[in-house]
């Protein structure tokens, strides 16, 4: 898929949660498998479990059981002074892969996505056309995924698709249902 | 369309951010006590600089976070960027 | 066919033939052709008519500053665009073109009587004529005014192509590729950062493109064009963008480009936008944007065949085309020289006219000279003749005084003009850089800069091609964070220097154009100045010079001059009017980009939409949200469905998709307390398990928001909002929560779209949804109303909320938005057998009127206090404080005679008033306040009315009027409920 000019596929669900803690916790560093004590505007991958952290005291858990993150996350946190709220369906993703990724997302994202200041690792909270998306770059490949409002999906998808347009005649490339 | 620094996110597009209007407008501490004149002076008075400027920016389609900048509204150039903290974050 | 073309030369493609339409004559041209190349290869010199005189104008340019040559470019339905320059729109097989601002055809033009009416069409000439009688003004002068402004035919069809835009970060944008610009781009890709290039033309070059005569370290100029332009290629970290224009250049070095993808393609492929809007953040920015060549003023300097001298060079050197066959070079410096050398060359007949004496030459003159033109130093231009193309020139010798001397016709069929050169300094003053006029030059040229940018070659007023080409190296060296200088060797040198010259002398009572565009004369500037305009933002206004499609690029700094020698001050203090952006004009298409249609903005549907609209249900934007307003079976109209609608819920059960409600999860020890910050309403005795109807104002004590809060665990709340609210008062609570209270432990999470709601209300409410719940006890003992609990319904997880917006019985079910359907589907089943029927938007608030709850946003307007609405009850007196207590103290709203909310009843029962319509004591009076709402009410068996009103409560009783489309109706003011108003349904 990285070698597609374009490609833009939705992604299955996931659990997701939003966890906000006070930055000076940091320093605990993990939190049932979630790295915490990484920079504003880098996610983690540790197995099946990534962490995106938004802010100084803004994280985003993704993972694929809801319930063993509540546990694993509340039983490392104990009684430090957390939310952990549940929004496994306030969002859903799409990957935007290939050769032309960029140029498409910039098609409507302000972010600079060039390798020295969006490298693999980055992830921020940031704008597509009039959509609010959280843009997530889990690896060195030119994949991204992103995160929008479960009722901004249809247009973020069309946006993402309008601008795909003049690139679909690259090999490779597609927009799968 | 301005280069914001937001102090958590470094330089990002205006188009990310909703400005607060002018900075350090501390609302009164016991309002009860407040008289009408210096109330209103707190909703409804504010400065227009020309030159350095005071302004809160919330970097709303970013990390979320409300901070404090000095800009010179001539230049637009920023002369600072402040984190607004709290006691948890330290200061 | 293409009589005027050469058989060699030029970087046209003799290969590829290409035809195309102009004013419906086929005409044949080249690859590599620009409309201007080709028209004047086949000797169409009358191109256009100009704008209030309707006199026969040609091609005076060969680049974007073109004023004359404007075009309706037709490439198929939905392709028509007015306004093209004939010099930069390429030539494709099949386009279709036309010039503007005649009837019935260009020929034969009836406006051009304007031409001999022209003594009354002088400066000001709108502003003095129509401002009496102003009775004609609406029925006769704007009628005719609009008919005959404007350039060009504005589209009737919708756009039918795309457009697209794009984001891009670099180190370094340099705008113009020029020699300058190009040296810049070699001297910048050395350093490994991203490099940005971009020029207007098709192909980079810029005057390289037609200079045959010039060396560049030992090569051709275009051999080292060649190479250079591979070299940058070749590199990664330059990207090239021909074809666009840096037309803005904004704060914090953000710069728009307009790219045109394919205007230049007869069959681009699929997919290609038109054009690219390109928003560039560069870290420092090189403008190489070159100059512009000025005119000379004389009489009748406008006839077609009257052109730039270096625009004949570049018609003969680029293009292959000879303008005329016996050109006269009329000049007040050293480059026309060369374009008269070029032309020689291509066995052109060639005069030179300079006004300048033999002492003021250069060295351009004996080289010449020496070639065998005939070079009259010392002379003037008088005139022109000529009716649709120029036929000849007067010229005659004048001496230091201005004596002119004896007059001599030289005829010609092209002219060439050179008045000197204007440094394009555009984008420089977008970029608020301060200019400096520099009299070794006459022009402006870029002086302090405010932003990281430079200028560099003839945009910085130098204009030596080996200057340029310097200049462009250090300023891409030093836009890198380098410093460095290197030398170009060029041969031979270029010519430069001119005298300025703003009217030629002995102009006498023709017409010396200085505007082309907007046909200003010489003559309407001394005029302006003479009726006391002094300030150069006036005279522009006044006279038009500047303004339009070309914004004066050829003709700005002539007018400046005449201003200057007007007034008798110097050009430095007369100054010059603000550069704007754009510098070229910008389609709307490629600033709207994919924001049309569907993508104009988001349209939000909620989780249930598919089921309504597969249910027939009409939908009502409601912020970004689609939401049912009613769900009308065949033969209903709107007011049956909702009655229908409305009878369900009152007499057994109703259901309606309620998810757009905003939520927010308020988590943390000072939870409530931060609550009772922001609301009227005390939160701290609310116990967990419980909602409560909150209030939210904001400082100013006018309600913001309104919503049900429910308690779920001593440090957990869920708060609803409504469904516009839901953005903005996430903010405001965070607002308040990092700005003021930073230390209270409260962390807020917006979770609108993760629980759907499907509210259930009607008697029968219980009886259907109790089968479907495990784990809560329905009974209303146990489950009151204003109580949430946790569950499952269907075998899915559910924060249970017994509330309601109707006064009946009823629940609002929250579910994780991607099982909405199944439990929907599962309760709409189980009320079946009770009739169940969907309501939307419209039952809702006919349902919550008569109960006289309000909506804010509809009964609130954002200076309506929670006392106007009669919610003052519900400020919790014990607290000390919250957001907008203060103010409710203040003198304003606490006076008497505000407008409080009442209910009206019109006295003729079937009325239903219209909400906005304005409420009175007797028609006349002045109002005392609207309605806010107005509704058919099932449940009254009449119409009932919410509005605000001053002093309303104390009319309780009173007949006023409310105005209508007819006039007046009378109402009856009454409480603002109107059904259960012992408010018992809910508790059945």
């Amino acid at each position: 898929m990285g070698e597609a000019g374009i490609a833009i596929l939705p992604l299955a669900p996931s659990a997701r949660f939003s966890l906000r803690l006070a930055a000076a916790v940091v320093e605990i560093g993990e939190a049932g498998g979630f790295w915490l004590d990484i920079p504003i505007n880098t996610c983690h991958v540790a197995g099946e479990r990534m962490t995106v952290r938004l802010g100084p005291n803004e994280w985003l858990l993704f993972g694929p059981q809801a319930d063993a993150i509540r546990h694993d996350v509340a039983a490392t946190l104990g009684d430090r002074f957390f939310s952990l709220v549940d929004v496994g369906d306030r969002d859903l993703a799409f990957a935007v892969a290939g050769i032309h990724a960029r140029d498409v997302i910039n098609g409507g994202c302000p972010l600079d996505l060039d390798d020295i200041v969006f490298p693999a690792g980055s992830a921020s909270r940031t704008l597509l056309g009039k959509a609010q998306i959280v843009l997530i770059r889990p690896g060195a490949e030119r994949l991204y995924r992103i995160e929008c409002g479960r009722s901004f999906a249809l247009y973020v998808r069309a946006y993402l698709e309008n601008i795909a347009h003049e690139f679909l005649r690259s090999p490779g490339s597609g927009i799968l249902a | 369309m301005l280069l914001i620094p937001c102090p958590h996110c470094g330089p990002r597009s205006e188009l990310e951010f909703h400005c607060g209007g002018e900075a350090h407008i501390a609302r009164p501490t016991n309002p009860a006590a407040t008289g009408d004149q210096r109330w209103a002076e707190y909703l409804f008075y504010r400065s227009n600089t020309k030159g350095v400027h005071a302004e809160r920016w919330l970097h709303v389609h970013g990390c979320g976070r409300w901070f404090n900048v000095r800009r010179d509204t001539i230049s637009d150039r920023f002369v600072t960027a402040d984190q607004i903290r709290s006691a948890e974050e330290g200061s | 066919m293409q009589s005027n073309r050469l058989p060699i030369g030029g970087r046209v493609d003799r290969s590829r033939r290409l035809r195309f339409r102009f004013n419906g004559t086929v005409i044949h041209g080249f690859a590599g052709d620009t409309v201007a190349s080709a028209l004047l290869a086949n000797g169409v010199s009358l191109v256009g008519r100009s704008f209030k005189y309707h006199r026969p104008r040609g091609i005076l340019c060969h680049g974007s500053e073109e004023p004359n040559a404007l075009l309706q470019v037709d490439r198929g339905p939905g392709r028509v665009d007015p306004n093209n320059r004939a010099t930069i729109t390429e030539v494709t097989e099949g386009l279709t073109v036309a010039s503007q601002n005649h009837w019935p055809s260009l020929e034969h033009d009836i406006g051009a009587i304007n031409d001999w009416l022209s003594p009354i069409f002088t400066a000001g000439f709108y502003y003095k004529t129509f401002m009496w009688p102003r009775a004609l003004w609406d029925k006769v002068y704007e009628p005719l005014i609009r008919a005959a402004a404007g350039l060009g035919v504005a589209p009737k069809e919708a756009d039918a192509d795309r457009y697209a835009q794009r984001y891009a970060h670099c180190d370094v944008l340099i705008v113009g590729a020029g020699p300058a610009g190009l040296a810049a781009a070699l001297a910048a890709s050395t350093s490994g950062q991203r490099v940005i290039l971009a020029d207007e033309q098709a192909e980079f070059g810029g005057t390289l493109l037609h200079d045959t005569g010039s060396m560049i370290q030992g090569m051709q100029a275009a051999g080292w064009l060649v190479g250079t332009v591979a070299a940058l290629a070749d590199c990664r970290n330059v990207r090239l963008l021909p074809r666009t224009t840096a037309f803005g250049y904004y704060n914090h070095n953000h710069v728009a480009l307009l790219e045109r993808v394919t205007d230049h393609l007869a069959d681009p492929a699929s997919g290609l936008p038109r054009e690219r809007l390109w928003q560039v953040r560069a870290k420092q920015v090189v403008l190489a944007t070159g100059a512009h060549e000025r005119p000379l003023a004389f009489a009748d300097n406008d006839r077609p065949g009257i052109m730039l001298a270096e625009s004949i060079r570049a018609f003969i050197n680029r293009y292959a085309v000879v303008p005329g066959h016996r050109i006269v070079f009329a000049t007040s410096g050293a480059s026309a020289y060369r374009a008269a050398a070029d032309a020689r060359a291509a066995g052109v007949e060639v005069v030179v006219v300079d006004v300048r004496p033999v002492a003021a030459c250069g060295p351009e003159l004996a080289l010449l000279r020496a070639e065998g033109v005939e070079v009259l130093t010392g002379h003037t231009v008088l005139g022109s003749t000529g009716r649709k193309r120029v036929r000849g020139l007067i010229v005659a010798p004048v001496d230091a005084d201005g004596r002119i001397g004896i007059r001599r016709k030289l005829t010609c069929d092209a002219v060439g003009l050179s008045g000197g050169w204007t440094p394009a300094v555009h984008l420089f003053s977008q970029s608020r850089g301060k200019l400096t006029f520099d009299t070794a030059i006459d022009a402006y040229r870029p002086g302090r800069s405010v932003q990281a940018e430079r200028s560099a070659g003839a945009a910085n007023g130098s204009y030596e091609l080996t200057t340029c080409l310097a200049e462009g190296w250090e300023a891409g060296l030093r836009a890198t964070g380098r410093d460095g200088a290197r030398s170009f060797r060029v041969s031979p040198a270029t010519p430069t220097g001119f005298v300025a010259v703003r009217v030629l002398p002995g102009e006498g009572n023709g017409r010396a154009f200085i505007d082309f565009q907007n046909d200003v004369t010489a003559k309407d500037i001394r005029l302006a100045v003479r009726e006391g305009f002094e300030s150069v933002e006036h005279i522009k206004r006044y006279t038009t010079t500047g303004m339009a499609t070309d914004q004066g690029k050829t003709s700005n700094m002539t007018a400046l001059g005449l201003l200057s020698e007007t007034l008798s001050r110097p050009v430095a203090q007369v100054g010059t009017t603000t550069f704007r952006p754009p510098y070229t004009p910008v389609s709307f298409g490629a600033l709207t980009g994919a924001a049309r249609g569907a993508l104009f903005e988001p349209v939000r549907k909620a989780p249930l939409h598919d089921w309504a609209a597969a249910r027939g249900a009409v939908f009502e934007p409601v912020d970004r949200w689609l939401r049912a307003r009613y769900f009308p079976r065949p033969g209903e109209d709107m007011r049956a469905a909702v009655s229908r609608e409305c009878r369900a819920v009152r007499s057994s059960v109703g259901i309606l998709d309620a998810s757009t409600l905003g939520k927010i999860e308020v988590v943390g020890p000072d939870a409530a307390e931060f609550l009772n910050r922001l609301y009227i309403n005390g939160w701290t005795k609310l116990a967990p398990g419980r909602c409560r109807y909150g209030v939210m104002p904001k400082e100013d004590g006018y309600i913001f928001d309104d919503g049900v809060v429910a308690r779920l665990a001593a440090e957990r709340f869920h708060v609803t909002t409504t469904t516009g609210g839901a953005a903005r008062v996430l903010d405001h609570m965070e607002e308040y929560l990092q700005t003021e209270w930073p230390n209270l432990k409260v962390f807020l999470t917006s979770t609108t779209e993760q629980w759907a709601v499907i509210a259930l209300q009607g008697p029968k409410a219980r009886q259907v949804i109790t089968p479907l719940v495990d784990g809560i006890d329905m009974s209303a003992a146990v489950f009151p109303h204003m109580a949430v609990r946790t569950g499952r319904i269907c075998g899915v997880p559910t924060r249970l909320f017994r509330v309601s917006f109707t006064g009946e019985l009823g629940y609002e079910i929250n579910l994780p938005a991607s099982q909405a359907a199944l439990v929907w589907d599962a309760v709409y089943a189980g009320g079946e057998p009770y009739g169940i029927e969907p309501y939307g938007t419209e039952a809702m608030h006919v349902l919550r009127a008569e109960r006289g709850f309000i909506i804010v946003g509809q009964e609130t307007d954002g200076t309506v206090a929670p006392d106007d609405v009669g919610l003052s009850g519900m400020i919790a007196d014990a607290k000390p404080d919250f957001v907008g207590k203060r103010s409710l103290a203040r003198p304003d709203l606490m006076a008497a005679g505000r407008k409080q909310l009442v209910g009206l009843l019109t006295e003729v029962p079937g009325v239903v008033l219209d909400e906005g319509a304005q409420v009175v004591e007797n028609p006349g009076q002045p109002a005392l306040g609207h309605v806010t709402s107005a509704y058919w009410s099932d449940a009254c068996g009449r119409s009932i009315a919410l509005a605000l009103v001053a002093g309303g409560r104390a009319r309780h009783g009173q007949v006023l009027h409310v105005t209508t489309q007819a006039g007046f109706t009378a109402v009856r003011v009454t409480e603002p409920v109107f059904f259960d108003a012992g408010a018992e349904r809910v508790h059945g």
